[in-house]
């Protein structure tokens, strides 16, 4: 009881912190100087639409690899603590209802068109609202599909490894090679800018993302598969 | 008069606060970490909610905002950049919670957080 009344208490003060910070708050007319260089200099330098899209993938390109290293090493950590102790899969496995009907091919018609809205949404990042993050995280939607569609489903590890060390050496790949043909390490006008707004345009920004999406795609997937493949083999021990 | 940023932000700031609540409160590791998720998403919120400029569009360039005009018609682009960055990381750090939250399930068959005494004092 007192324990719940501190942690009430506490959870008071913070809500006042907060509620000086909402009362203060008085929201730009004016956009700031950082976001004023990126709105007015990316159409010309990057060539991208989607603003957004020219932070993430160039402007502050190094910060993604970043974000993509700690993604990944977050999915082999993930795959390293479930794995220890993990039962082989000698272990009989409990006879299951078999999966329905209706299930398994509504999953098998949903799945192909889940992928493929993801491949839409990374393709198109540098036009539209999303990129390799939201693509990435929409097929591994699909692969949950096929998860709960099927829990004892086994998706071959080798081939999401293969798929994602390839898009990572790719995506650093370009960046170098940015160093060597352009303005520096990432800069997209590898390939030419093109015309704003189409989708060969805005330079190397499509292929990067490309890149991304199936990475982070394939991270997300090898995550969900660890988490699964545990769940089911440490139910029966 | 209240506009749609701040109603924004106040939802956000409840979530963090019904966030933190939880985790303070709740003894089950799965509870806290959903807690924690409901914290991370209200401090998206928030920070998305800053970058709102009211009667300005979304920082995409087309027909509607052509390039010439983009600075007095689009919002803050930084902070939804700085939240794609957020969610993904939250999205790692929720999946590593999880992991660890398993493993010490399958360790001592319970999820209750009071019979983890190990780093207690």
């Amino acid at each position: 009881m007192i324990k719940r009344a501190i942690a009430l208490l506490l959870t008071l003060a913070v809500g006042a912190l907060f509620a000086s910070l909402l009362v203060g708050y008085v929201p730009d007319s004016e956009l700031n100087q950082t976001a004023r260089y990126y709105a007015e200099r990316t159409a010309e330098d990057i060539g991208a639409a989607n603003i957004v899209t020219a932070i993430i993938v160039t402007y502050r390109g190094l910060d993604t690899l970043g974000e993509v290293t700690v993604l990944f090493i977050s999915a082999a950590i993930v795959g390293l603590v479930l794995a220890q102790g993990r039962v082989l899969n000698n272990a009989p496995q409990q006879p299951r209802a078999p999966v329905s009907e209706l299930l398994s091919t509504g999953s098998r018609v949903l799945t192909p068109l889940i992928l493929l809205l993801g491949v839409y949404v990374f393709v198109n990042g540098h036009l539209t609202p999303g990129g390799g993050f939201q693509g990435g995280a929409i097929i591994a939607s699909g692969m949950l599909l096929l998860l709960l569609a099927d829990p004892l489903k086994h998706f071959s590890h080798q081939l999401i490894a293969v798929l994602e060390s390839l898009s990572g050496l790719l995506f650093v790949g370009i960046g170098v090679l940015g160093m060597l043909l352009a303005g520096g390490f990432l800069d997209n006008r590898l390939l030419p800018i093109g015309q704003l707004g189409e989708l060969f345009s805005a330079g190397v920004i499509p292929v990067i993302y490309s890149l991304i999406g199936l990475k982070v795609g394939a991270e997300f997937s090898s995550m969900l598969a660890s988490l699964s493949e545990t769940s089911d083999t440490t139910e029966e021990t | 008069m209240i506009s749609l940023a701040q109603m924004a932000m106040a939802a956000g700031f409840i979530l963090i606060l019904i966030g933190f609540y939880g985790a303070l409160t709740q003894r089950n590791l799965l509870r806290m970490i959903v807690a924690f998720s409901l914290a991370n998403t209200g401090v998206h919120i928030v920070l998305v909610a800053v970058g709102h400029m009211r009667g300005r569009t979304a920082p995409i360039l087309d027909a509607a905002v052509p390039a010439a005009d983009a600075v007095a018609r689009i919002i803050d682009p930084v902070p939804q950049a700085l939240v794609l960055t957020a969610i993904v990381i939250g999205l790692g750090v929720t999946a590593l919670m999880l992991a660890y939250a398993l493993k010490l399930h399958a360790r001592k068959r319970t999820l209750d957080i009071a019979r983890f005494t190990e780093l207690k004092w």
